[in-house]
Parts: C-alpha cells; sequence; structure tokens
C-alpha cells in the first residue's frame, strides 16, 4: 500500500481499537482522512483487525456512505427528503446534472463534480435544499438559484 | 459570577446555519466590539429555536424581543437602536396576518404549542453544561441515585404512561422493567438516534440544542435497569448533533455526572457514541444492534427481544431520542404532572417537524391528542400562496395520509392508525393540491426499494413488484386490476416481512389506494393525473 496512506488507518484503529464491533468506526475515520476506501486500504484493515476481507467488503457495500472509489472533488448533494420533494426537489436536481451534463452519481469527465441525492439533511424548513461538499448547505433554491451556486465552484 | 446587561440568543441549529446564521453572528461581534459592548451584551448560541423556515433568529432578552430572517447588514441596526437605545427594530419582527410580533411567546405559532421535549432548545447554550444545570438538569438523575430504587423509577415512567416516541409508542416503563428483571452481569443502553424518515428531524433538533436532556434520561434507565454502559448510534449526516454530544459527553464526565461513581455514589454509567453509516433500516432495533456491533445492519428474528438478548447477547433497551428527553420531566415533576398533557392512553406532548406546503414550517411540540388542523392552521399558519389543503403525510415511509376531511383528528396513538396512518417519529409533511398522491406513494416506494436490506424476499421483492405497478400507473398504462393487485400484494408484505421496514413498507400506497382512490381511477381510467405531475408518457 501506498505509505502515505497507512497513518490514516493506524490513527484510527489505535483511536478505536481492533474489536469487531469498530469496524464501521474505523472504515469512517479512515474514508474521512483519505476520501475513499480503496482496495488497499481494506485489505490492510482486515490485516490489522483480523476480519475477513469479504467481511469487511459486505460492511462497505452495505451502508451507503462508504465509497470504494475516489469521489469528484467537489460533490452535490441534493435532497430528496419528502419536504423537499413536495417543494421541487427533483427540478433541482435536474437542473444540476443538466448544467453539468451527468447523470445522478455520474462524476464529470474532468472529475471535478459529482450530482448525488440524500435522503433528507433535516432541515426541511428550508426546503428544497442542497449541501455542496457535505457542509455548506443552501435552501429555499429555485433551479436557477441551484445553477446560481453550482457556477460559484466552476 | 460575571453579568450582562443583555442577552442576546442566536439560534444555531442546522438550519439557521444553513440560512446564513453565522454570518449574522460574526456582524453582530463585531458590531459590539465596535460599539464597545463586549462587557454588556453576552452572545448565547443555542440550538433550534423552532420556526426554522424564519431563520436565521435572534432572541434579545431581558425583554425577549425576537427578530427573524436575519443577515449581516442587520446587525448594526439592531445594535444601535435595540442595544444602545432600547428601541426594537420592527422592520425585523415576526409578522403573521399583518400582525406583528414583540416576543415568541406572543405568537400564534409558539402559543399552542407546550414545550416538555424541547423545553431548553433554544434557550441554553448546548455547549456549556453549567447552563443545562442552571435549568435543572442532572437534578433528576441525582434524585434516581440518591433517593429512590431502580423498582421507584420504573413506577414513576410506568404511572407517567410514557410510550416510545420512535414510531411504535411501546410502553417505556414496561420496557424497562422487563429489562430490569433479566439476570445478566451486563447490560446496556441505546438511544437510537437514528433518524432516518424523511421529512423529520425532531431528534437532531433536541440533539443539537439540548444534549444533555438524552444523556440524563439514559443514565437514569441505566439506573432503572442496572446497566453501565449507553451507546448513541446516531445517524452519520448529523455532523453538528455529533459534535454537540461529543462535548457533552466530555463535560458530563468531567463534571462527574458520567462515568464511575456518579456524584459519590456506587452507581457508574458511561456513554459512547457510534455514527451509523446512512442505512434506513438501521432504525430498526435488531438492525441498529448488528450495526453497533460493526456489521452489516441487517435485522434479526424477533424474539428474542432486545430486552433478553441484545447488544453483545446482553439485555438492552433502546429508547428513541424523544422518549430519553422526557425522562428527567417525569422524575422531577412526577407522572401526574405528564398525564396532565395528552390524552388518558397517549400521556405527555409530541414534537413534530411541521414542513412541506405551510406558512410557518419548523419545529413544534404539542401536547398528544391536538387536532392536526390546530397544528396545520393555528400554529402552522396554513397553506401558502391560496392553495387548499389536500392532505397531511406522517410517519415517513412506514405511514400515511390523513385527506383534509378528516382535520379534525386527534393526533395520537390510537386515531392515527384507525385511518390507515401513524404516529411515526414526528415528520409531518403538509401537501396541497399541487402534490399527486399517486406520486407521494411512489415516492416512498422507491425509497423502501432502496433501503430495502435485502434480506427477506416479501420486502426486496415485494417493494419492487408494488413501485413496477406504481410506474404503470403513473405513466398511464395502469389497469383497474392493478389497484387490486396492489392491495393484495401489500397486505401479503405486511403480513410476511421480517422487521418493521418491510412490515410498512405498503402503508403509504395502501393509505393512498383508501383516501385517494378517485386519483388512482383518474390515472388508470381517463389517464390523467389531476395535479398534472405524473408524465402519463404512454396517453392515448
Amino acid at each position: 500500500m501506498e505509505s502515505e496512506k497507512i497513518p490514516a488507518v493506524d490513527k484510527e484503529i489505535r483511536k478505536w481499537g481492533t474489536k469487531h464491533e469498530s469496524l464501521i468506526q474505523v472504515l469512517h475515520g479512515t474514508q474521512e482522512s483519505l476520501g475513499y476506501l480503496p482496495e488497499e486500504v481494506l485489505t490492510y484493515i482486515a490485516k490489522k483487525m483480523n476480519v475477513s476481507l469479504s467481511k469487511i467488503y459486505g460492511v462497505v457495500t452495505f451502508y451507503n456512505f462508504f465509497k470504494l472509489t475516489k469521489d469528484a472533488e467537489h460533490v452535490i448533494t441534493t435532497c430528496l427528503g419528502t419536504a423537499c420533494y413536495v417543494k421541487g426537489g427533483e427540478a433541482i436536481l435536474n437542473a444540476l446534472c443538466n448544467r453539468l451534463d451527468i447523470k445522478p452519481n455520474e462524476i464529470t469527465k474532468d472529475g471535478r463534480f459529482t450530482v448525488r441525492t440524500v435522503r433528507c439533511v433535516g432541515c426541511c424548513g428550508f426546503a428544497p435544499v442542497m449541501v455542496v461538499d457535505g457542509k455548506d448547505i443552501h435552501g429555499k433554491l429555485t433551479p436557477e438559484t441551484a445553477i446560481d451556486i453550482l457556477e460559484k465552484y466552476m | 459570577m460575571k453579568t450582562y446587561r443583555i442577552h442576546a440568543l442566536v439560534c444555531a441549529g442546522t438550519q439557521c446555519l444553513a440560512a446564513g446564521g453565522n454570518g449574522f453572528k460574526d456582524a453582530l461581534v463585531e458590531e459590539l466590539k465596535q460599539h464597545g459592548l463586549t462587557e454588556e451584551v453576552l452572545i448565547v448560541e443555542t440550538g433550534c429555536m423552532g420556526s426554522c423556515q424564519l431563520g436565521p433568529r435572534m432572541v434579545v432578552y431581558p425583554e425577549g424581543i425576537m427578530y427573524t430572517r436575519l443577515s449581516p447588514e442587520d446587525a448594526k441596526e439592531i445594535v444601535e437602536e435595540d442595544f444602545l437605545k432600547g428601541r426594537p427594530v420592527t422592520r425585523l419582527l415576526w409578522k403573521q396576518d399583518e400582525k406583528q410580533f414583540l416576543t415568541l411567546h406572543e405568537t400564534p405559532f409558539f402559543a399552542k404549542q407546550t414545550r416538555i421535549v424541547l423545553r431548553n432548545c433554544g434557550f441554553i447554550n448546548p455547549e456549556d453544561i453549567t447552563e443545562c444545570i442552571a435549568q435543572g438538569g442532572y437534578e433528576s438523575l441525582a434524585r434516581c441515585i440518591t433517593e429512590m430504587t431502580p423498582k421507584d423509577v420504573i413506577k414513576i415512567i410506568k404511572d407517567s404512561g410514557l410510550r416510545g416516541r420512535g414510531g411504535a409508542g411501546f410502553p417505556t416503563g414496561l420496557k424497562w422493567e422487563l429489562a430490569n428483571k433479566q439476570i445478566s452481569d451486563t447490560k446496556y443502553i441505546i438511544c437510537n438516534a437514528d433518524e432516518g424518515d424523511p421529512g423529520a428531524y425532531m431528534n437532531r433538533s433536541v440533539l443539537e440544542g439540548d444534549p444533555h436532556s438524552v444523556l440524563e434520561g439514559m443514565a437514569i434507565a441505566g439506573y432503572a435497569v442496572g446497566a453501565q454502559k449507553g451507546f448513541i448510534y446516531i445517524r452519520a449526516e448529523y455532523p453538528l448533533a455529533i459534535k454537540r454530544l461529543e462535548i457533552a459527553i466530555k463535560q458530563a464526565r468531567m463534571s462527574g455526572l458520567l462515568g464511575k461513581g456518579i456524584l459519590g455514589t456506587n452507581f457508574s454509567f458511561d456513554v459512547e457514541l457510534r455514527m451509523g453509516a446512512g442505512a434506513f433500516v438501521c432504525g430498526e432495533e435488531t438492525a441498529l444492534i448488528n450495526s453497533t456491533e460493526g456489521k452489516r445492519g441487517e435485522p434479526r428474528k424477533k424474539p428474542p427481544y432486545p430486552v433478553e438478548s441484545g447488544l453483545f447477547g446482553k439485555p438492552t433497551v433502546i429508547n428513541n431520542v424523544e422518549t430519553l428527553a422526557n425522562v428527567s420531566v417525569i422524575i422531577e415533576k412526577g407522572a401526574d404532572f405528564f398525564r396532565q398533557f395528552g390524552t388518558d392512553k397517549s400521556p405527555g406532548t409530541k414534537a413534530f417537524s411541521l414542513v412541506g406546503k405551510v406558512n410557518i414550517a419548523g419545529l413544534i411540540e404539542v401536547p398528544l391528542g391536538t387536532p392536526l388542523r390546530t397544528i396545520v392552521f393555528d400554529i402552522g399558519g396554513g397553506i401558502p400562496e391560496g392553495h387548499t389543503f389536500k392532505a397531511a403525510q406522517t410517519g415517513g415511509p412506514s405511514g400515511g395520509v390523513i385527506p383534509a376531511k378528516h382535520l379534525d383528528i386527534p393526533m395520537d396513538y390510537e386515531n392515527l392508525p384507525q385511518l390507515g396512518a401513524i404516529m411515526g417519529s414526528g415528520g409531518l409533511i403538509v401537501m396541497d393540491e399541487t402534490s399527486c398522491m399517486v406520486d407521494v406513494a411512489k415516492f416512498f416506494l422507491k425509497f423502501t426499494v432502496d433501503e430495502s436490506c435485502g434480506k427477506c424476499v416479501p420486502c426486496r421483492e415485494g417493494t419492487r413488484q408494488m413501485l413496477n405497478i406504481l410506474e404503470k400507473i403513473t405513466s398511464g398504462l395502469g389497469t383497474m386490476e392493478d389497484l387490486d393487485l396492489l392491495e393484495k400484494l401489500g397486505n401479503v408484505i405486511k403480513q410476511t416481512s421480517l422487521c418493521g421496514l418491510g412490515q410498512t413498507a405498503p402503508n403509504p400506497v395502501l393509505s393512498t389506494l383508501r383516501h385517494f382512490r378517485d386519483e388512482y381511477i383518474a390515472h388508470v381510467k381517463d389517464k390523467v393525473c389531476p395535479a398534472n405531475v405524473c408524465s402519463m408518457k404512454a396517453k392515448k
């Protein structure tokens, strides 16, 4: 494994220990440092925690949160929770996808953007909502304002 | 202790921050410096104050003047007019139906609410344990472990009639009693903070605004059942709640309110956080247990129930965030106090996130049994832009719709199921005539198809088939037989699925079929979507 990835994993294992119950927390921490969970990292975790790789693969693929491949530079998440849905969340999703010429979950050719959907970020008072890079929440959107926000990152 | 002339409570809940609350706070700090008021005005960052749609918000004490929809540019005027001259900035006050309201308590939004669970949300700084303690936090825990036996504690909770607020409404006192009777050297308390229903954020607001109320409830539960360890299983999608919980746990440990020998007694209890990873099914208690053990979050067979064999095979009590937040109030004020609110079979209050097509969307708390009409029209201020109320949806993907003719239904655990809806965890989504009920059903089915864990066939395959039929209907290819088939299939899935997810997944379809069959028929026979939502591509 590329040596720069090892400290990130070791740090999490030190924090959470090698008991099997810590697996999800270790994966969380590792993904936070590396951005995704490449195969070599999972193999390393399997060895360190004494869990079979297939078990780890089973866990990683069960949960939506974990990613096996590298993400786009900017991840735009549109909320399709019920409140956003009744207030036009789908139109926001479509506008963003059209502007970037991708389908949901695809990454643009230059690797800079992807558009995903989420099942509720709990900002229903500001529906419809989108989140950029997991932290910047924008609410009360129209397709036009959503595009304006997207263009600031382009 | 330092005293201040003015306390400015700035909402730092996720939604107000999303609306630009931080920008306003920074501007306010700057203005206070410029005017030399930093020694006179204290800024307190609180959790959610409730009327999220009007954020970012600030309440200024001692008067309690509330300002809404704040932007950084407003800071200067508030400092110069209100803080220095004592004149409220009227243009920033709450306005509704051509009236303006100076304080939160005067607004119709607040007047019909009863706040037990949300008692501290929006009024204290959740990142400072001393503010919580000043409001009486941890007093109930102290009383329990110094003056009461576990049986006394269980008796009060049983007498109060508190029912699980996660949705199913199981009596909390009974659950604790069952766990108490188990003989085991190790028992666990788990707080279910995997609030997964779309359109629901009550738990997030409590955790962000008053995390200690939940920690205290867990410790009391631990004392009652004989557990020394608790876990909070929380969604990874709630970073701010996670941060505030981490701070709260640390401060509680440092104050001797969590950890070994709490308050010098021989009762020990500690809490750890476990982050979920984006699987809706993990809100189901046995799936949650598997996930807490680091495994795939697939549900287990019941029995054995978690109170007999739960986390790591040990007796485990799993309570929802809101349930636990009620506990210390019941201990402090007694079962009779709690029973003053709500109905005989559903005592107490319930928090709802009132969202969708409603004028004032936000977090509310009302006595159980409050009519839906009061919630939507008095508290929520009715439907915006001249539209009309069509239905309210409760219980998320496990719930159903309440049509306009049942607007006077009391919202409680007994009445909602009679309409084919459920209480659920508290998401309350208001829809107007622009929503198509077939499309709403399809929306929820898509959700459950995505979130079905795949372990049992009825849920995995059945929901997929139901979705296919709905796709057919919404594209204009449906037949009348399809409607019967939907009902038949729905009932089979309900009866034969392994866990709560599958057993309730058909509800949105069955409930819309029951109350809005006309709309389905219009899609099938006339090939039109009355709300003009469905594409009806295959229209003749």
